[in-house]
């Protein structure tokens, strides 16, 4: 064997190790995926029933469900997405529509892109101190924790992902577009609103979607804004419970109907995160395809 | 539209026609338009100036009563009220550690199975396999911690790791403990979990960005894959591979409920990896509800602001760096 050769194996050999650690490596990112998912498939639906969405939040040692947690959870992403995304459209068809290169722009996309990914319990925080500790003061210590704090923590998730999203698919939209419009003399507002707007539709949609997503699973920002309430409430400046935060507190706790009750609570969240998200790839793949 | 130069507006001196009228009102709608999405945006903006001014303002007692030493005490006492955030800056900083240690190598060896070695019938659904891993709630991930995979390494990992790593010399005071389940290796094993679909999914992209020119040309040449990875692909994107690292790191830094369920909220200072330590974020997401005292309260959100800190000047990098190789390509 001359020299030549042996280097030719050694390579051979150094390709062959490092493709099958990559292999190994993909192996073992799947394999956390369907050990999480299938412990969250089985567990939760052992204790999956219809009590679940009837009943309310039970004591220990005692038959519940988790229905006051469910329309908390819906009560304030709604209120979330009604307030997060105007502002998000907002500022995404500026970024998008009026300052594509300008170094303000350029700006607000880097903050913006930071926000995304700041971390949710330090939300929670400048919602405690800028809206209920003010609120406290205001009414006389009548509202602290409330639906309404835990909703505008969840909108500042929300702004980022709407912003991101309606920028990308805005600029995506052909100017030729755009020029042909504005050269009928259509004005600006309308031009966005209605042409622009309206083509990126299908983009716009799926970064509301993963917002909804993104705040459903969110716990850490409600802990001390929404807080958690035992019962069944909708009034805004009460508190009020929430899907994540009755799974923290069932888990931690060391009851074990309470941790099925997690555990039902967990696939529910699961089940639905994910089929937001697919929804969301399967709106823009048929948009692409088209 | 211009505002200087209107035919319509210039041509007519007596009275106003409907084109003139409506031109000046589309004028006027488009200016209010053009104002209120310039307003939404520059509420991002001060958005973040606001996090960063609330929580200084909130921490403000904690910082005044401590100083220095609220950043260098290990002493984080509740009952008589002195707080020191030694214990978890230090479990911050190691779960992140740890998670990164063991996510980058995974995420790379994924990066590379999608963009080189799959089949093309493999690569969407594994991508997106990965992909749905980042979608899962923390929360999740933090009950099966505590649930599963805790329980796990008590009884498979910790005394394997305590036989072997802890007889070694220097590094084995690391790997010394009871098999608790809960610590610190547990949290940054599962963090690891967390960000790696992240680092992944940034990789991927980066890597699919390369022209198939160089890397063509290096097959030609008679490069291996690995050689085509290692000494093409990866120089290429070095910047924003970085980027993407630090972009897991923010988000390791920052997360809250995975770490919580399993890191065991302890406040002793220990050297021991398998010990149960508390992390800046595990703290405040413990105690804020539970905090009677104003010092306390001020503590928790002081802690939160150097985590706001921290995790903007990682994220600042991660961005600029990624940035950095788009420029490269000309976008």
């Amino acid at each position: 064997m001359n020299a030549n050769e042996r280097l030719y194996r050694k390579r051979a050999l150094k390709n062959a190790v490092a493709m099958f650690l990559s292999c190994g490596a993909t192996a073992f990112g799947l394999l956390w995926l369907a050990w999480i998912l299938l412990t969250t498939i089985i567990n939760g639906f052992q204790a999956l029933n219809l009590r679940l969405f009837t009943q309310m939040t039970p004591p220990p040692g005692t038959e519940g469900g988790l229905a006051n947690a469910f329309y908390g959870s819906a009560l304030m992403s709604a209120i979330a997405l009604l307030i997060g995304t105007p502002i998000g459209l907002m500022a995404g068809i500026w970024l998008a529509e009026f300052a594509r290169h300008s170094r303000l722009g350029t700006t607000v996309r880097f903050i913006n892109d930071i926000l995304l990914s700041a971390p949710s319990i330090v939300l929670g925080l400048f919602i405690y101190t800028g809206v209920i500790l003010p609120l406290n003061l205001l009414t006389n210590h009548q509202v602290g924790f409330s639906a309404i704090a835990g909703a505008l923590a969840l909108a500042l998730l929300v702004i980022p992902v709407v912003v991101r999203t309606t920028d990308e698919m805005l600029q995506l939209q052909p100017s030729t577009m755009r020029e042909a419009a504005l050269a009928l003399g259509v004005p600006q507002w309308k031009l966005t609103l209605q042409i622009v707007l309206r083509a990126a539709k299908a983009g716009v949609v799926t970064g509301i979607l993963l917002a909804l997503a993104r705040i459903t699973g969110e716990t850490a920002p409600l802990l001390f804004t929404a807080f958690g309430n035992q019962f069944w409430s909708s009034n805004l400046l009460k508190p009020i419970a929430s899907v994540p935060v009755v799974i923290f507190q069932y888990a931690m706790s060391p009851f074990d109907d309470w941790h099925s009750l997690a555990w039902a609570g967990a696939l529910v969240l699961t089940l639905f995160v994910l089929v937001l998200s697919l929804a969301s790839r399967l709106i823009l793949l048929r948009n692409r395809s088209h | 539209m211009n505002d200087t130069v209107h035919p319509l507006v210039m041509t007519t001196h007596a009275g106003e026609t409907p084109g003139d009228r409506r031109a000046t009102r589309d004028q006027r709608h488009d200016l209010w338009f053009k104002r209120s999405m310039f307003g939404a945006a520059m509420l991002v903006l001060v958005l973040l100036g606001a996090i960063a001014a609330s929580t200084l303002w909130g921490g403000g007692l904690a910082f005044k009563t401590f100083g220095l030493s609220f950043i260098t005490s290990t002493e984080w006492d509740a009952v008589n009220n002195h707080f020191g955030a030694v214990v978890p800056i230090y479990g911050t900083l190691v779960t992140s550690f740890l998670a990164l240690l063991i996510a980058v190598p995974v995420s790379f060896g994924i990066a590379i199975f999608l963009t080189e070695v799959a089949p093309p019938w493999l690569k969407m659904p594994v991508a997106s396999a990965i992909e749905l891993l980042a979608g899962i709630p923390s929360i999740i991930y933090g009950m099966w911690g505590l649930f599963v995979f805790g329980p796990f390494m008590a009884e498979h990992l910790s005394p394997l790791i305590n036989d072997y790593l802890g007889a070694l010399p220097f590094i084995g005071s690391l790997f010394q403990g009871p098999p608790l389940g809960i610590g610190m290796l547990t949290a940054g094993i599962v963090l690891a979990v967390m960000i790696m679909p992240f680092i992944t999914s940034v990789m991927h992209e980066v890597f699919r960005s390369v022209p198939t020119q160089l890397k063509e040309s290096a097959y030609a040449l008679g490069s291996t894959t690995w050689e085509v990875v290692w000494d093409i692909v990866l120089p290429y994107t070095r910047s924003a591979v970085v980027g993407g690292i630090f972009l897991g790191l923010g988000r390791a830094l920052g997360e809250t409920m995975a770490v919580t369920f399993v890191l065991g909220n302890a406040q002793q200072f220990s050297a021991s990896l398998l010990m149960p330590s508390s992390s800046i974020a595990s703290v405040i997401a413990n105690e804020f509800s539970e905090a009677y005292t104003d010092l306390h309260r001020s503590a928790l959100i002081a802690l939160g602001f150097l985590l706001f800190i921290v995790t903007f000047v990682v994220l600042a990098l991660a961005r600029l760096m990624l940035m950095r190789l788009s420029r490269k390509e000309g976008l």
